[in-house]
């Protein structure tokens, strides 16, 4: 644990020493207030609820989670530096994590920094302050999906920008999945069960859960189980890459 | 402290690294020669854990690097090829992280970090970013890194590789001095490094052990070992020969003994030859035997690949 905290440490001040944290932070604090207030109508709709906020969570986290966790492994092997951590007295699983969670911790105090809408939403009206808590569990969780591929993709290559295009497509597909126009077109062609499970392994039906403020544990594994998976197969990766 | 036996690593069809073994003990400072791409690297990697083999076993300080990395790894210090560091830290933050990987908290971390500035020379650039620094700083920096735990055992990949004349002479001396108390591999296609710092060299080429042995024990399979050199008014090649071979170039005349350790005798010989023939002497040498001859013929050239 003591390795993950170090590596954790090291790994989150790298973002703020370089303008990657500050660029990142303002960008998806405009984009999510874009989002918000313009095309989501947060005002028109009347509603006291952040479901116009949470909505493009799956679309803004899109571009943004690849941006901050393609760097990871990428440049670790790029400049060889991968050498050294690896060689530390320390397994590959602790680095794995705790980058991962660097990245992670990052996402959360983005997320954090987002308040306002909620004071917002606070002042005009009553929303249901349970339902708005849910919401940033499962928008955190759905970040960590995306960043937990991000990790996979990034260990795949030395080239950040391959890595980014790699794990965009990635959280595309889990976005497409159970987009109601891609369903939609689904259920023309084959039966429900198809669609179904294509649509249980959409992050948009296993987020839509959260924002309504219900925690079913079924999303809570669903998510769980993609990060599982995706920092297992980074180390898988690693392996191979050393083994040769 | 370390054991290598029959180390093998391939890639895809290529293999790397073929069957080589050796010992390094305390107080011992093993020169790793070997043309580029011939396996000084890989064998370095798999030292350290970096690389699993394909076959064979490497153990450090009785632990078995694969079975038992991290026991392994906590002994060693590692100074990779390129001399990688982390870019965006400072000198003193990038040591203090390393120094909190090998297990160094509070007071013993701040001073491992400020005994590794001290022994690599760095107290001028504590403060700066690694990416700002020279070339010869980045690697003292990573080198600094390597010492940090004071290690027993200490692995360096080209350790003197992009340094100015002086920095180099600073890092064998270092070298040297640890070698008293450590067991140390280093890696180099210098030879006079060699000469400089090791007590035992090993020379490998594709992958494979062609030669091991003090540094004069290698010189002494030159084939210059023991020549002498005769430049002689007088002097002919037939007289001469009767010592041993001789070569005939640019009016000198090079006698070669017919045993490579009576060199001493055939000086003696070649003294009592020009006496006697009242020859007129202009010059006379005794040759030593080269690391530059001996690294080249026993290694190829052209051996591809990183």
């Amino acid at each position: 644990m003591r390795a993950v905290r170090i590596i954790c440490r090291r790994e989150l001040e790298a973002y703020f020493t370089s303008p990657v944290a500050y660029v990142f932070l303002v960008i998806f604090l405009l984009l999510t207030g874009f989002f918000t207030f313009t095309a989501g109508a947060f005002f028109e709709r009347g509603e006291a609820s952040l479901s116009a906020f949470f909505g493009w969570h799956p679309w803004v986290y899109l571009v943004l989670v690849p941006a901050v966790g393609m760097r990871l492994w990428a440049e670790e092997r790029r400049a060889g530096t991968i050498e050294l951590l690896l060689t530390m007295p320390i397994t590959a699983w602790q680095a794995i994590l705790g980058k991962f969670l660097a990245s992670w911790i990052f996402l959360a105090l983005a997320l954090v920094l987002t308040f306002p809408v909620v004071l917002t939403v606070n002042v005009l009206g009553e929303p249901d302050n349970g339902a708005i808590a849910a919401g940033y569990v499962g928008s955190w969780l759905l970040a960590g999906a995306y960043l937990a591929l991000t990790c996979m993709t990034s260990a795949m290559t030395r080239n950040q920008v391959v890595a980014f295009i790699l794990s965009v497509v990635m959280c595309l597909f889990l976005i497409l999945a159970g987009f109601n126009p891609v369903t939609d077109l689904l259920a023309r062609w084959t039966s429900p069960t198809v669609v179904d499970t294509v649509a249980a392994f959409s992050v948009i039906t296993h987020f839509d859960g959260f924002q309504k403020g219900v925690l079913d544990s079924r999303d809570l594994i669903f998510f769980f189980s993609v990060i599982g998976f995706a920092l297992f197969a980074t180390g898988v990766i690693i392996r191979g890459h050393r083994a040769g | 402290m370390i054991r290598i036996e029959n180390l093998v690593k391939t890639f895809g069809a290529k293999r790397a690294v073929d069957g080589i073994s050796f010992g390094v003990e305390r107080g011992e400072v093993l020169g790793f020669l070997g043309p580029n791409g011939s396996g000084k690297s890989t064998t370095m990697r798999m030292i350290t854990g970096f690389y699993p083999p394909t076959s064979g076993r490497v153990t450090v300080g009785g632990h078995d690097v694969a079975e038992n990395p991290i026991a392994a790894k906590r002994l060693i210090g590692y100074l990779p090829e390129n001399a990688a560091s982390y870019p965006d830290m400072t000198v003193e933050s990038f040591l203090g992280f390393t120094a909190a990987m090998r297990g160094l908290d509070g007071a013993a971390r701040k001073r491992a970090v400020g005994r590794a500035i001290e022994m690599c020379f760095l107290s001028a650039v504590v403060r700066q970013n690694i990416d700002t620094l020279s070339k010869g700083y980045k690697h003292r920096t990573c080198l600094a890194q390597a010492l940090i735990h004071d290690p027993e055992v200490l692995v360096l990949d080209e350790p003197t590789d992009g340094l100015d004349p002086n920095q180099k002479h600073e890092v064998r001396n270092l070298i040297r001095e640890l070698g008293k108390s450590k067991a140390v591999v280093f890696s180099t296609h210098i030879l006079e490094e060699v000469d400089a710092a090791c007590s035992r060299a090993i020379i490998i080429d594709r992958g494979k052990i062609v030669a091991q042995g003090t540094p004069n024990e290698l010189r002494a399979r030159s084939r210059l070992e023991g020549a002498v050199t005769l430049q002689a008014d007088g002097a002919t090649a037939e007289k001469l020969s009767a010592l041993g071979r001789v070569e005939d170039f640019a009016g000198a005349f090079r006698i070669y003994p017919r045993d490579p350790s009576h060199g001493p005798e055939l000086a003696a010989a070649v003294i009592e030859l020009v006496n006697r023939e009242g020859w007129k002497v202009h010059g006379m040498y005794s040759e030593r035997g080269e690391l530059d001859e001996v690294f080249r013929s026993l290694t190829q050239p052209d051996t591809a690949g990183p």
